[in-house]
Formats: structure tokens, C-alpha cells, sequence
């Protein structure tokens, strides 16, 4: 239950952070929302990872998007192939995190180029890429090096306080 | 053991490659509905406006307030300087004015014989407050304080600075979203303000660095439209007011297909920088089948 409201915080507070024109360095705002969506697929595995990715997306289509379902589906299965890396995860580790986060929001950006962008007949990849994707995936990395250890901390805890109930109740 | 409820002390959970095809068919259904219809906007609109835009207007508020106090340092020698240029100026504009006055009680007589004053005549306004822009980096539209409790619906235009912002596409009880014209899948039929001929303004993402919007489909038989001119809303566009005024041309081409022109336009409103903007609750009549 209390995971539940945290993580219902998180998600909130990232998105009206994104939203807020504050954020913005030379009119490019980081993916708050790909960070949290990677880094709970990869600290809790798939299914987490999944839910929190359809949730993120959701709010941004109904306060974004032309239609209803498009950035759920995409954030989804981000959330869902990061949570494939829960195995190999280990919370001493910056790499692994920092590497997902970085391919996730690349991944993102090019999809979201491939099906809005091109399919309009808008075909300079090239410049897309340099001034677009590439610009926020850097900004999203830098944003990550200060907010993925808040994540860590919070779900440690989280993990900490569940251990203790399930004791409790044996 | 059955592969879709797996046992777990008394709880039953559903194993996550079953919850992602669920949640990915639920989507595709979302979006095949959603594409056509607007059925589960209402719903959804007003419970979001509810938990997320008293959050944005708060931290829209702080952001606003610092970023006012920095500029202020910054500003005040420049503001010296300027406020003695606009005081030579209002001397001029007094002046100035005093000879439009004449000139409108002209225009108003002549009106008046034409019953031309319908058309032309003043818009009812109400101002809203920016809280919130685009999630993306690919878009541009940004959200406003007010909605459908303010009297706002689908469509209605938007302009700030006197030049035209966009228009509302989307709104929940207490906010808005404004879809602006320099965002990159939007059309807006125009015409140049001299010579009346009709062209299409569309905005471009790579040209919204350089604060450039782009048209198209600009006949121009005669060779009369020149770098500079106005730009504004065509009369027979069916979701803009005519006449409000988009920007001015910057350049102009002619077309491969040598019977068109496009080019580029400069809009009249500064996008970066904008806090507020007005709405005009007037809408364009639409036609009914």
C-alpha cells in the first residue's frame, strides 16, 4: 500500500515537473518519466516496470496526445524490456542504470520520430536527431545522476519497511 | 498449475507477459476509439484537472516568481534607458493618436453605411495564465489555467501580443490545452493582409529555433506580395477568427511547380516567452449540414 502511494507521488511530481516550463535548458526538457519508468523496471522487474510506464504514458496522453493509449503503449513496454534487466541489476552498480536510461530514452525519441515525424513526410533524420533526440537524451543523463540515487534510496527504504511487515505477520 | 494464475502464499498474481498483453491490447482498443471519437476525454479530463492542475499552478507560481527576480536585477539599468526612449515616444504616439482618432470617427461613420460593424466589430476576451507546456521535445502546446468552468470550449482562438497563439484542442473543468501554430502538424489557412490572397501556414520543428514558421499554396498571379507583409487568418478558414494577425513574410519563394509560392514568416508573438494570453470566446459560425 504505502509503495503504491510513493510511487503514485513519484509519478505526479515527475510529471508536473516535465510540464513546468522551468525545467527547460535551451527549449529541451529531460525525460523525467523515462527515468522513472527504467529505473523501476530495473530495480523491481517487469511487471512494475510495465505498470509505471503505462501509467506515465497515460497522463501524458490525456494532457498531450492527439489520441488516447499512444505514449501508454510506448512507456509500457520501455518499463517492460528494462524489467528483463532486473537479474543483472545491482544497486552498487551506476553503469548498468545510467546505459538503460540513456538506450531507453534514445529508443524513444527515434520511435517517436519513426511514427510522428517521418510518416508526415518530415525525413531529415539527421537533423531530428542532432537537435532533438540527441540533446535530450544528454540532458535526461545528467537529470539522472542526481535523480536515480533519490530513486534507489526511496525503494531501498520501501524495501526495507516491507521486509519488516511481512516479519511481522509470520 | 496453470500458466495464467500462478499461487503465491493466498494472493493471485497475474504473471507480467499476460498483464502486458492485456495492457497493449486495452491500448490498441484506446487508441482505435480515441482516434475518431472523443467518448472517454470527459471522464478522464476532469479527473486529472483535479489532481495535477492545482500542481502546476503552484509550481508555475514559484517558478515564475524567481525567475521574475533574477530578470529584475538584471533589467533595471536597462529600463532606465529605455523608459527615457517610450517617453519620447509617447510624445510621438499622442500625436500620432490623436490623428487615428479622427480617422477611426471616419472609418466608424463609413461602417455604419456598409453595416460592415458585425464583422469587424470587437471580440470578447478572457485572459488565462500559461501552466504548463509540452512533455516533448516534438510538439508544441502548452496548457492554460482555464476551462470549461471559465466558459472555454474546443477551438476557440487564442492570441497574446495581438498576434494569433493557436487554439484550444483539448479541455477538462479547469484547464486547457492550447495547440499553438508553430507546433509541427499544424495547418492554418491565411492570407496576406494587401492583397488578400490565400495561403497555408504550417508549422515546422526545425525552424522553431530560428522562430520561423513556414507557408505554402500562396498563388500569386501578379507578383504583388513582398517581403514584410502581413499575414492573418483567412475568412474562409472554419476554426479561426479573420483577420488576427499571424507575422509578417520574411522570405518567399517560388514553387518547383512554377504556379505557387511559399517561404517563410516570422510571427508576431514572441512563442518563447510567453506568461499569459488572451481567449476569444467568440467562435467562427460553423456551417451545419
Amino acid at each position: 500500500m504505502l509503495r503504491k502511494i510513493v510511487v503514485t507521488v513519484f509519478i505526479l511530481v515527475c510529471f508536473v515537473l516535465q510540464c513546468s516550463v522551468s525545467v527547460a535548458l535551451a527549449g529541451i526538457i529531460p525525460n523525467l518519466m523515462i527515468i522513472l519508468t527504467s529505473s523501476f523496471g530495473f530495480m523491481r522487474g517487469e511487471r512494475e516496470g510495465l505498470l509505471i510506464g503505462f501509467f506515465c504514458g497515460l497522463l501524458n496522453d490525456i494532457f498531450f496526445g492527439g489520441f488516447l493509449g499512444f505514449y501508454a503503449l510506448l512507456l509500457m513496454y520501455i518499463g517492460y524490456l528494462n524489467g528483463k534487466f532486473c537479474r543483472i541489476f545491482y544497486p552498487e552498480d551506476i553503469k548498468l542504470p545510467l546505459a538503460l536510461i540513456v538506450v531507453s530514452d534514445l529508443s524513444y525519441g527515434i520511435i517517436c520520430y519513426i511514427l510522428t515525424f517521418m510518416l508526415r513526410g518530415r525525413f531529415d533524420f539527421a537533423y531530428y536527431f542532432l537537435h532533438i533526440i540527441l540533446p535530450e537524451a544528454l540532458y535526461t543523463i545528467v537529470v539522472t545522476l542526481f535523480f536515480y540515487p533519490v530513486i534507489l534510496k526511496v525503494n531501498e527504504k520501501l524495501e526495507g519497511y516491507e521486509r519488516k511487515r511481512a516479519q511481522k505477520f509470520v | 498449475m496453470s500458466p495464467v494464475i500462478k499461487r503465491k502464499g493466498e494472493r493471485f498474481t497475474l504473471p507480467s507477459k499476460y498483464l502486458l498483453f492485456i495492457l497493449t491490447v486495452l491500448c490498441t482498443v484506446l487508441m482505435l476509439i480515441t482516434f475518431g471519437t472523443d467518448v472517454f476525454n470527459r471522464p478522464l479530463n476532469v479527473v486529472v484537472g483535479y489532481v495535477i492542475v492545482p500542481f502546476q499552478q503552484g509550481i508555475e507560481k514559484v517558478g515564475g516568481w524567481l525567475s521574475n527576480r533574477s530578470e529584475e536585477l538584471v533589467q533595471i539599468r536597462k529600463l532606465l534607458d529605455e523608459n527615457a526612449q517610450l517617453k519620447a515616444e509617447v510624445a510621438a504616439l499622442v500625436e500620432e493618436n490623436t490623428l487615428l482618432q479622427q480617422d477611426k470617427y471616419e472609418l466608424n461613420k463609413l461602417r455604419e453605411l456598409f453595416e460592415l460593424d458585425g464583422q469587424y466589430a470587437e471580440y470578447n476576451k478572457v485572459g488565462a495564465r500559461i501552466i504548463g507546456r509540452d512533455s516533448s521535445n516534438w510538439y508544441s502546446s502548452f496548457l492554460i489555467d482555464k476551462g470549461e468552468e471559465d466558459g472555454l470550449a474546443v477551438d476557440m482562438n487564442v492570441i497574446a501580443e495581438g498576434g494569433l497563439v493557436g487554439r484550444i484542442t483539448s479541455l477538462g473543468p479547469n484547464w486547457s490545452r492550447v495547440t499553438s501554430i508553430i507546433s509541427d502538424n499544424v495547418h492554418v489557412s491565411a492570407m496576406t493582409l494587401s492583397t488578400e490572397d490565400n495561403l497555408t501556414v504550417t508549422g515546422d520543428l526545425k525552424l522553431m529555433a530560428g522562430g520561423c514558421i513556414t507557408f505554402g499554396q500562396l498563388v500569386d498571379g501578379q507578383n504583388l506580395v513582398r517581403e514584410g507583409d502581413k499575414v492573418v487568418t483567412s475568412n474562409i478558414s472554419d476554426k479561426y477568427l479573420p483577420n488576427i494577425l499571424i507575422g509578417y513574410i520574411s522570405s518567399i519563394n517560388k514553387d518547383a511547380n512554377n504556379l505557387t509560392k511559399s517561404g517563410e514568416i516570422i510571427p508576431a508573438v514572441d512563442f518563447e516567452h510567453l506568461g499569459e494570453v488572451l481567449i476569444i470566446t467568440d467562435q467562427k459560425k460553423a456551417v451545419t449540414e
